[in-house]
């Protein structure tokens, strides 16, 4: 059982937990995610581990609330327990030693970000981080990428930093030069924006893929994207992958498979509120 | 119990047939198809039995069960007596007698094969494996003198789960590594319901616990901890992690929605319990037309899981013929009955979709067989001018499974075949001292039985190994064997 210790409210839709997971606190690496069960019956479901701390025992995951089994688990409370956290799964990020690097966050992808600034910091690179968000109360993590470097914030409506799209941010950054490798992480046309961004100018670029997941060991083949024309499975040969070579088509098209159950699933949910089972 | 009858009459009592449930009432249901026998079936069943002096029965099991002596207590009335015996030679019956492929092994040597039909061997292990179940309380559990010495366990699927019970039997600390959140292997997350109820192998999870072994779920080995952090703090260490990676087609359209690898759909209706949704969270994509790529027990497991989701029709593609059909003879026969069309000699070469990227069809040539292959059968060559549509909205492919490099890449001396499975030697030790290894990740996706013999030896083996004083090893083969002879007369002595 794995005891939620805190819970913090980052933006509207998006919780922050702190959950008991020694093991992993010690030994997780930036870019490696969990699989969180939290009771009989409910879905496996793969959070990036955002932030640990390996005195306290504990480890950060960030959840954006879009459907039941995310809903379920940031209903919780501290105090409560995930029956099941598995991992640390997936490769670490290839961080690079010196240089600079371009860190670029959307929305809950920015917590993705977090824990590889981090570790491009420990590791002595520069880091330049551009997140955004819709408005000011959609943008998180701005003062814990602070600690690492730059921090460019981006909101559509310009109600805080700079109106835009975090990829016009990033144009103008990579106009200006001298930057080694970028890091993307949000939703699926973020991430092929940047990719096609730097692809014509043959900076490395690195995304986070999210298809959905089941086991997170290679076991179901369910998390399957095509890289460079081949078929790989993402909780295992990723989820970090060379962006210019991604199906970004193919990833968008799978993420939509089960849309159907996520309406029933929700409907069901919203009827069980109101008779007031729940 | 009853008179002693002759060997003629014993002749003339003829093969009792499984109650299962009927066909069209089944294929709509979870519930187990195979209802067992009662125990009237079981003692005229048993009495079938010849008892012959030189049992030929024996040497088709893999693990050797004594099938006369379990027979005879059952037939004397003594179900207790059988009970014993048989789980001291077999620490999962209510499993393999369920899902062994008798008809290759104890039953094809029957003596009563040779002229009509053998002994219903396994049906026979079922029913007394079902008592043990219902009555635990009268079978006594050993508590053996603790030896002091550590043994890891990875993976809890049958070869995991015999080792684990036998160790903690001779006395040692055993603790079991499982990936998932629930143990059992693929007899959990695998083999459905309807063949295999969850509650047994919780069951026989359970009857392990209390013997003594701990199992430690969410630890993915090569992740979690690698081999050698699991090797400094155990004695020794027993790999049985399976063959978990799924063998896509490599065809054009494999990632349309709407395929899967039977893995990912078994283990959402199976472990997820998706034909539970929305009661149960995982969803799963229900198909109307279905087709099942492959002809083994998971080809069998998909096409009738299929059915059951509510498939109005479901096709097994498999490119050789029927008389090649891996799967048990018993899984064949239910889907036949249960609706599920055969499109044999038949093989997909690309799966068809939609603009939404939805599945359509199977695009699939005929086959005819040529020349036998490395295999010794008949090597399936595609029929110029022969390709058709099944039109279908959902394919599983169910051709196989390989190793999973996960564990065994965190430990580069571990020595691999080309396949990537472990290599181990004749007492199943891999090239790493202390650490063991056997089931599927060392045979590729074989059987249940075959990876419980593989736990059973490695356990005896692991025991000499831990305990050389004790076992006093003259050679290989000489140790094993008196150690079968203590490990037996410790059971005697347990009863
Ligand atoms: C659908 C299906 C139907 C089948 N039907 C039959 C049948 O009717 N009869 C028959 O005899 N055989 C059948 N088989 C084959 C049989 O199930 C296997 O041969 C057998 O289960 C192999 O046992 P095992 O213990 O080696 O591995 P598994 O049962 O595969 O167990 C391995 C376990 O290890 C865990 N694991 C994997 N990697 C790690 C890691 N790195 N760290 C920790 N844990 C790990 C896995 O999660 C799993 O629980 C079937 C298989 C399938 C898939
Ligand atoms: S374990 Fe399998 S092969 Fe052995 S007797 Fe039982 S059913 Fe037959
Ligand atoms: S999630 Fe099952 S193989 Fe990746």
């Amino acid at each position: 059982m794995h005891t939620i210790l805190a819970k913090t409210q980052l933006s509207p839709n998006v919780t922050r937990l702190e959950v008991a997971a020694p093991r992993i606190a010690q030994i997780r690496q930036p870019g490696q995610f969990v699989i969180v069960h939290r009771c009989a019956g409910a879905e496996r479901i793969p959070l990036t581990v955002a932030d640990a701390d390996p005195a306290a025992g504990s480890i950060t995951l960030v959840i954006q609330a879009v459907g039941k089994s995310t809903r379920d688990l940031v209903a919780m409370e501290p105090g409560e327990a995930i029956q099941d956290v598995a991992g640390p799964l997936g490769r670490p990020t290839e961080l690079i030693t010196s240089g600079h690097a371009l860190c670029v966050g959307g929305g809950v992808g920015t917590a993705v970000v977090h824990p590889i600034a981090q570790g491009l910091h420990r590791n002595g690179a520069r880091v330049t981080s551009i997140i955004g968000g819709r408005s000011k109360e959609w943008v998180i993590f701005e003062n814990e990428l602070r600690r690492f470097g730059e921090v460019v914030v981006c909101t559509d409506d310009g109600s805080y930093g700079r109106r835009g799209f975090v990829t016009d941010a990033a144009r103008e950054a990579l106009a200006a030069g001298g930057i080694d490798v970028v890091y993307a992480v949000g939703p699926v046309p973020m991430m092929r924006a940047v990719a096609e961004l730097t692809r014509p100018l043959h900076v490395h670029t690195i995304v986070s893929l999210n298809p959905v997941m089941v086991d997170g060991t290679g076991m179901c083949g369910g998390c399957r994207v095509e890289v460079g024309g081949e078929t790989r499975f993402a909780c295992v040969d990723g989820p970090e992958f060379d962006g210019h070579q991604v199906d970004f088509a193919l990833l968008a098209d799978r993420l939509s498979a089960y849309r159907d159950f996520e309406q029933k699933a929700n409907a069901c949910a919203e009827e069980t509120c109101r008779i007031g089972r729940h | 119990m009853s008179a002693p009858i002759s060997v003629k009459q014993r002749l003339q009592i003829s093969r009792q047939a499984m109650p299962e449930q009927a066909a069209d009432e089944r294929n709509h249901n979870f519930g187990e198809v195979n209802l067992g026998f009662t125990e009237q079936l079981a003692l005229l069943e048993a009495d079938r039995c010849l008892r012959c002096r030189d049992p030929r029965c024996i040497n088709g099991c893999p693990v050797a069960v004594n099938i006369p002596r379990f027979i005879d207590l059952l037939s004397a009335g003594d179900v207790a007596g059988a009970a014993h015996s048989l789980l001291g030679d077999n620490t999962l019956p209510a499993v393999t007698g369920r899902v062994c492929p008798q008809e290759t092994q104890c039953e094809a040597e029957c003596v009563r094969g040779a002229k009509g039909l053998p002994v219903a061997i396994g049906y026979l292990e079922r029913f007394v494996a079902d008592w043990a179940r219902q009555h635990a309380d009268q079978l006594p559990v050993a508590k053996p003198a603790p030896t002091g010495k550590k043994v890891a366990i990875v993976g809890s699927g049958p070869a995991g789960l015999t080792a684990a019970g036998d160790l903690a039997r001779l006395g040692h600390d055993v603790t079991v590594f499982e990936a998932l959140h629930k143990p059992g292997g693929v007899l959990l997350y695998g083999i459905p319901e309807f063949r295999l109820p969850k509650q047994i192998v919780d069951q026989e999870v359970e009857r392990l616990k209390q013997a003594g072994v701990k199992i430690e779920c969410n630890v993915i080995v090569g992740r979690t901890y690698t081999l050698p952090e699991l090797r400094a703090q155990f004695d020794a260490v027993f790999i049985a992690n399976g063959a978990g990676l799924p063998v896509f087609m490599n065809v054009p359209g494999e990632n349309l929605k709407g395929v899967y690898s039977a893995n990912e759909y078994l283990t959402r209706v199976n472990l997820m319990a998706a034909y539970e949704f929305p009661k149960a969270d995982t969803p799963v994509l229900v198909g109307r037309r279905v087709a099942v790529v492959g002809g083994g027990n998971v080809a069998m497991d998909s096409v009738r899981t299929a059915k059951r989701m509510g498939a109005e029709r479901a096709f097994i593609v498999y490119r050789r013929g029927k008389e090649e059909l891996p799967a048990r003879l018993e899984e064949v026969h239910h889907a036949e009955s249960e609706g599920v069309e055969f499109e044999l000699l038949t093989a997909p070469v690309e799966v068809l979709g939609n603009a939404q990227k939805w599945v359509t069809g199977l695009r699939c040539v005929r086959m005819a067989l040529g020349e036998p292959d490395a295999s010794g059968r008949r090597r399936p060559v595609p029929v110029a001018g022969s390709e058709f549509v099944i039109e279908c909205d959902q394919v599983i492919v169910a051709i196989g499974t390989r190793a999973n490099p996960l564990l065994t890449a965190t430990c580069p001396d571990l020595k691999l075949n080309r396949h990537g499975n472990i290599e181990v030697d004749e007492r199943g030790m891999t090239s790493v001292p202390g650490v063991f290894a056997g089931g599927d990740i060392v045979r590729g996706a074989a059987t249940v039985i075959l990876a419980m013999g593989d736990g059973k030896r490695a356990a005896q083996t692991i025991h000499e190994y831990l305990m050389p004083a004790m076992t006093k090893p003259v050679n290989g083969e000489g140790a094993a064997a008196s150690l079968c002879a203590a490990v037996a007369g410790d059971r005697v002595h347990s009863l």
